[in-house]
């Protein structure tokens, strides 16, 4: 869109690490000769290192088909998509994934759970254990390391859930609406916290979101995506400054005009069903 | 019980824990009315039958037991017939619970054998396994396989169907994020599927547990020679009815003391589940 186009930063050169080409996905009708649903089309994007980018689009629209595809667990039914240059084919160890579900063990203790990525790889139980308290300092919850999951908070498991991601040193973070089941001022919290571990560690990171101001407080970029067959149907430079503070953005202007620019392009105003 | 220490060391939890039972309970004096209870029957049944002309040989004052448990001690090795009773409960439940376990997680991971198999899984655990005792003394003669295979079905069952169940309903995000992890097969087995099912293994052993002890009694009430239910046997045909009680209530021990044992196991595992606090009381 070119509505902002006045304030667009200088195209980075930095090399994309993730890339999207054509991509469908299709799952089989739900009886046999039933035509396959089609849940995704014709996707192509890129993010580049070191990014930011958020994904919003209407519930069902095919966001988390999409991060399944990174992350190795589902395959497009055509096109490619590729991380650094090479075709996703399967799990890959350089990719972090993290729900809205936090996915902790509930036998495990919080700082088992943050070694539970680790323990893929042969790696000595000393360094396990000192990555693990590390990545635990970095999101703040050593406090919390030997509790069990039922024993802390929901914003506390999530930045577990986030510590356990960051732990296996990943390039790129795919955030599955990593805040939708917190409470407003929890979901800040975190959202602040976050954005400042994301923004240190300078990953890439997609971020599906339903919450149009996160996406704006969070991103550099944000694609929106249209109801099923779900496709990019608009491209969004945010432009803001200080990433790593998504407070202060959200008190500019120009954070409202995008919102509010969101707002038209998903429809929601005359929208009935959800 | 141990209920108690649960509750002083779960001060953290979230307030449900808390449910009606558990404040219904707080006071110290459940064990003391337990007890209370236990001493108040005990003289009832010592007391009540005769004073209403209730003849011994049906019921049998407690003293009366109490005389046939030492003169069963002394005169026919009762020692020997309990824990004859005693091992080979535990060992059918051991060889039961291991096969169940192991079948229940093999149908897990083989869904397409597990939809073949079901129909028949479900005959096998309505069918009365205990009725299959006679026909493997024929195969089998008097001797221990017998009792061991009742028990071993009986107790196979429940364990299987349990795991089953548990690897049915199983997180597949759970599972999505081991994989996105890189995690090998094995490791996902044992690192999320094991755990995972693990409140469902164990509430399949202690059903197991207790109908362990009831496999080996129905083996041993229809041939042998040996064992607490063989002396039901024998004391039925002697009209010792003092003796078929005290034979009873020491079967009732055995399967007491293998369900404790269960639970006690249950609680220090599954620590982790909050609401472990309330189902160890269920049966
Ligand atoms: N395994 C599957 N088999 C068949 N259809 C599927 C499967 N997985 C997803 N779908 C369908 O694909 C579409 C996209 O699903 P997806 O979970 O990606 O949506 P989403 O955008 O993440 O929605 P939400 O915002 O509600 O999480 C949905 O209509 C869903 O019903
Ligand atoms: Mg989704």
């Amino acid at each position: 869109m070119f509505l902002y186009e006045q304030d667009l930063p200088v195209p980075s050169a930095k090399s994309n690490v993730l890339r999207f080409l054509d991509v469908a996905r299709r799952f089989p009708g739900r009886t046999a000769g039933a035509p396959p649903f089609t849940a995704v089309r014709d996707l192509s994007f890129e993010v580049n290192e070191s990014e930011f980018v958020s994904i919003v689009g209407p519930s069902g629209c095919g966001k988390s088909t999409l991060l399944n595809m990174i992350a190795g667990l589902d395959h497009p039914s055509e096109g490619t998509v590729s991380l650094h240059g090479v075709e996703v084919v399967g799990p890959n160890s350089s990719v972090g994934f993290m729900l809205q579900k936090d996915l902790l063990l509930p036998w495990r203790t919080v700082l088992h759970n943050v070694e539970f990525g680790l323990e893929a790889r042969n790696m000595e139980p000393g360094a396990r254990r000192e990555r693990a308290l590390k990545e635990l300092k970095r999101c703040r919850i050593t406090g919390f390391a030997d509790r069990f999951p039922y024993q802390i908070s929901g914003g506390q498991r999530q930045r577990a859930a986030l510590a356990r991601t960051l732990a296996i040193d990943p390039d790129v973070v795919l955030l599955d609406e990593p805040f939708s089941a917190l409470d407003a001022q929890t979901k800040i919290v975190l959202q602040k916290s976050f954005a400042g571990t994301i923004a240190n560690a300078g990953l890439t990171t997609l971020l599906i979101t339903h919450d149009l101001s996160e996406a704006v407080a969070m991103s550099d970029r944000i694609l929106v995506m249209s109801d099923g067959p779900g496709r990019i149907v608009d491209e969004i430079e945010v432009g803001l400054p200080d990433r790593d503070n998504p407070i202060a953005r959200l008190a500019t202007p120009r954070a409202s005009e995008i919102v509010k620019h969101l707002f038209h392009a998903l429809h929601i105003d005359n929208r009935l069903d959800a | 019980m141990s209920n108690e220490a649960d509750t002083t060391t779960r001060t953290r939890l979230p307030l449900r824990v808390f449910s009606a039972r558990a404040v219904w309970q707080s006071g110290t004096s459940a064990p003391a009315a337990s007890l209370a209870l236990a001493v108040l029957v005990l003289i009832a049944w010592q007391y009540l039958p005769p004073m209403f002309g209730v003849p011994k040989y049906i019921i049998p004052r407690v003293s009366d037991l109490w005389n046939e448990m030492i003169r069963m001690w002394l005169q026919e090795n009762l020692l020997r017939h309990f824990i004859s009773t005693a091992s080979m409960s535990i060992l059918g439940f051991v060889l039961g619970g291991l096969l169940g376990a192991v079948a229940g997680y093999a149908l897990g991971l083989l869904p397409t054998w597990e939809k073949v198999l079901s129909p028949y899984i479900l005959a096998l655990q309505i069918a009365p396994k205990v009725a299959f005792a006679p026909l493997f003394i024929l195969w089998f003669g008097y001797n221990a396989w017998p009792k061991l295979i009742v028990t071993v079905l009986v107790v196979f069952f429940p364990i299987l169907v349990n795991v089953l169940q548990a690897m049915r309903i199983m997180d597949r995000d759970l599972i999505n994020l081991a994989r996105a992890y890189n995690m090998s097969k094995t490791k996902i087995f044992l690192k999320v599927m094991l755990p995972y099912s693990m409140p469902n293994l164990l509430a399949g052993l202690r059903i197991g547990a207790t109908l362990a002890v009831i496999g080996i009694t129905v083996g041993e009430l229809v041939g042998g020679e040996i064992g607490l239910g063989y002396l039901i046997s024998f004391g039925q045909g002697q009209a010792n009815t003092s003796m078929v009680f005290d034979a009873i209530g020491l079967l009732t021990v055995i399967g007491v003391i293998m369900y404790w044992a269960v639970t006690s196991v249950e609680n220090r595992i599954l620590h982790y589940l909050p609401r472990a606090v309330g189902a160890q009381r269920s049966p």
